[in-house]
């Protein structure tokens, strides 16, 4: 097969194109710049975008002995991603970027572009397994739970999937650095990345505040209406923070206060008690299912955020048919509108819908 | 291989690899006072004196540096520290619009952080600063111009400068030219004298001599202050020990390009004349960049630019690379990152024309059947590209 490896400059994608390599694909890396304004160095454990990145992917690929180019998606990326997060938080909502960007960049405009070069398919370092059977490609949990990856592609259709190639599934993370230090690959002790690549020094609220603006409000207790303080922007909080309120006094049933709801239009924030945050019952926007949709009403797993515990639910379609509802066996504690709730069966991914309400 | 890429650098001609390997274990600093350092001296001023020879100019008006971005700094930032100095008035720097970024970004740099204030001197839509734009540009106020600096030909689309009526403009207010001539040696007749310029560029590794080697031609009387301090080797304005393998293999490699200079660039003419019409021929739409008209005057002879409406550059060049055929899109940034040339925007091309452009260039290794496999390879290439672009 033709493959095109994403090479973020980080370890993992450089082990899984090596792999594609081996196993005798015909590779061509290619590097993202996502930023047309890359920061010179990397710093910390964050950023995908920098220039040093981009030449620890040219290095990989020199190893590989594979062509390398880099792909400006710096434009569509500012706008499907970045935008979309800006946006996402000014409503009031907790956007996940990193699927977006595999919804709608690395598995969308790249790989609309590699099939029309002639690629058959596009690599990356993501950990996750991808099983072929009669019935089609499946989208399963990668062995390395720690690193377990599917849920930032639990977006993928079917489409995508087909064309995508996830070498990294069955191998644990020491393995990877192991793999990649033996291949004299430089970048095997490299960092790995985490939190969100375009906000370069990790600080989100400061970020938001600098494209938001600052937007003072109330902060009210939910058992009391009272309101406890202020705030500069409802979009700094979401659902379950309780670190940066600024509450005058204790509550007067002694017990810590959590955001319960951020709402924007009204430039309110809405506190209360840990069990005022047990969510029992979701209703999401319209589904992606990565293979077919399962029998409805159904029993699930229901993931909201990544590496978080997946829940025993009942899926059913909402009455208007176009989104779920999925009632919980157990509470999920401080689910956010915006946040993805991925569907397993099992260690299979059925799908994705964006979480668009909490339900009584 | 077929290598269609001589602008960005081109083969070392065989007479200077050996010029430079037979003299790359022999000791000497070209500093020293002994005979070693006689020895290695003697290298460097025959080399000097042919590399003078070669190009018009007088040996002391040779400044020996490490290639053509350190030269053109050294003539925009040196003329513009060494006007300023004697006149605090000269701040004005006016540059063509289509000046390689060594240039360009010089002269933002002297604007940021020196007081300078740049002119960017427009272009027609072949490239070319007509003698009225820069005279124009020079009399909204005279007194005030430290430098004119202005290409001799440009490295993306090929187009020629009238660098002498240009120079002669500049001087008739006193104010000092300069002008980056990477490009022209070796494809065009280059005289430093019979140019008039006070200051010119040039680079071995684009005649066929080694990468990293270069000079500054700078006439007698002209100051430029040091851009790097030091031993004060290159008359007290360029320090930095002389690299005299390098310097000896520019020589050769300059001796040899002058020398075969009328044959290759109406070799190369033939040549790019068969490529622009072989890929027209396949590809009727692709919009040729820069001047019509070939002649030596006008056009570098080893150049052929093209845009091909509905593609991006970026994804030609890798579909050619993979039937290795190597080119280049013009302009890139530190990451790799195309932009849209500059050069095609100042020419008043807008940006999709811009990034949907390829240049080939040709240089003393290129034969006919290279521009066979370009022609025969365009067709489905621009095609394959034109589908994802969409």
């Amino acid at each position: 097969m033709r493959v095109l490896a994403a090479l973020s400059g980080g370890v993992d994608s450089a082990v899984a194109a090596a792999r594609a390599v081996e196993a005798g694909h015909d590779v061509t890396a290619v590097h993202l710049a996502l930023s047309s304004t890359p920061a010179a160095v990397r710093s910390g454990a964050r950023g995908c975008c920098s220039l040093e990145d981009a030449r620890d992917a040219r290095r990989a690929a020199d190893v590989l002995g594979v062509p390398f180019y880099v792909w400006d998606v710096a434009e569509r990326f500012g706008r499907e991603v970045v935008d979309d997060f800006v946006a996402e938080y000014a409503a009031g909502r907790t956007p996940n970027p990193c699927i977006r960007c595999n919804e709608r960049i690395k598995f969308a405009a790249v790989l609309d572009r590699a099939v029309a070069l002639g690629f058959d398919a596009v690599c990356t370092g993501h950990y996750a397994r991808l099983v072929d059977s009669a019935s089609g490609r499946t989208l399963w949990r990668a062995r390395d739970e720690g690193k377990d990856q599917s849920y930032v592609l639990a977006v993928l259709a079917p489409w995508q999937l087909e064309r995508a190639m996830f070498p990294l599934g069955d191998t644990v993370k020491a393995d990877v650095r192991r793999e990649a230090q033996a291949r004299g690959l430089g970048v095997a002790d490299k960092p790995d990345s985490h939190d969100v690549c375009f906000i370069a020094d990790g600080d989100t609220a400061g970020w938001l505040r600098g494209h938001l603006g600052e937007q003072p409000g109330p902060i009210i207790d939910a058992s009391s209406g009272a309101v406890v303080g202020e705030h500069d922007g409802a979009y700094l909080f979401t659902v379950g923070q309780r670190r940066g309120l600024r509450i005058g006094r204790p509550a007067a049933d002694g017990q810590p206060r959590y955001v319960l709801d951020v709402s924007p239009v009204t430039r309110t924030v809405t506190v209360g008690t840990a069990a005022d945050l047990d969510v029992r019952a979701l209703a999401t926007g319209v589904p992606t299912w990565c293979t077919s949709a399962p029998p409805m009403p159904g029993s699930v797993l229901v993931q909201v955020r990544a590496h978080g515990e997946a829940i025993p639910a009942r899926v059913e379609e909402l009455s208007d048919q176009l989104g779920l509802r999925l009632d919980l066996s157990t509470p999920a504690r401080g689910v956010a509108p915006g946040q993805t709730a991925a569907l397993y069966d099992g260690e299979r991914v059925v799908g994705s819908a964006t979480i668009e309400r909490t339900v009584d | 291989m077929v290598y269609l890429d001589h602008a960005a650098t081109t083969p070392m001609l065989p007479a200077a690899a050996d010029t430079m390997s037979g003299l790359l274990r022999q000791v000497g600093n070209a500093s020293s006072l002994h005979a070693t350092g006689r020895r290695a001296r003697r290298v460097v001023e025959e080399s000097r004196e042919t590399i003078a020879a070669a190009l018009g100019a007088r040996p002391s008006e040779v400044v020996l540096t490490g290639g053509g971005t350190e030269s053109d700094n050294l003539a925009v930032k040196g003329l513009y520290w060494a006007r300023r100095a004697a006149d605090p008035r000269r701040r004005r720097v006016l540059v063509s619009a289509v000046e390689h970024h060594a240039v360009m970004d010089t002269a933002l740099w002297l604007a940021a952080h020196e007081g300078a204030s740049v002119g960017w001197l427009d272009v027609d839509s072949a490239g070319r600063v007509r003698p009225e734009v820069l005279a124009a540009a020079i009399d909204e106020a005279p007194d005030e111009v430290a430098l004119v600096s202005v290409m001799w030909a440009n490295n993306e689309v090929g187009t020629v400068q009238p660098i002498a009526e240009l120079a002669e403009i500049a001087h008739a207010h006193g104010i000092a030219f300069h002008t980056d001539a990477v490009q022209a040696v070796g494809q065009l007749p280059v005289d430093f004298a019979a140019s008039g310029v006070d200051a010119l560029t040039v680079t071995g590794h684009k005649f066929g001599g080694p990468l990293g080697a270069g000079a500054l031609l700078l006439g007698r009387d002209v100051e430029v202050a040091p851009v790097l301090h030091g031993g004060g080797q290159e008359r007290d304005v360029r320090s930095g020990t002389l690299d005299v393998p390098a310097i000896a293999a520019l020589a050769t490699a300059v001796e040899i390009a002058v020398k075969e200079q009328p044959e290759r660039a109406e070799r190369l003419a033939g040549l790019r004349s068969s490529l622009v019409s072989g890929v027209v021929a396949v590809v009727p739409d692709a919009q040729l960049n820069g001047d019509a008209d070939f002649s030596l005057d006008r056009r570098l002879p080893g150049n052929a630019h093209f845009s091909f409406p509905g593609c991006e550059g970026d994804a030609l060049l890798m579909l050619l690379d993979a039937r290795d055929i190597e080119c280049s899109t013009g302009s890139a940034c530190s990451a790799g990152v195309a932009r849209p040339s500059h050069v095609l925007l100042a020419m008043g091309h807008d940006e999709a024309r811009a990034r949907g452009s390829l240049r080939f260039s040709l240089g003393h290794t290129s034969t006919a059947s290279d521009v066979d496999a370009l022609v025969a390879a365009i067709g489905p290439v621009v095609e394959r590209a034109r589908s994802a672009a969409q």
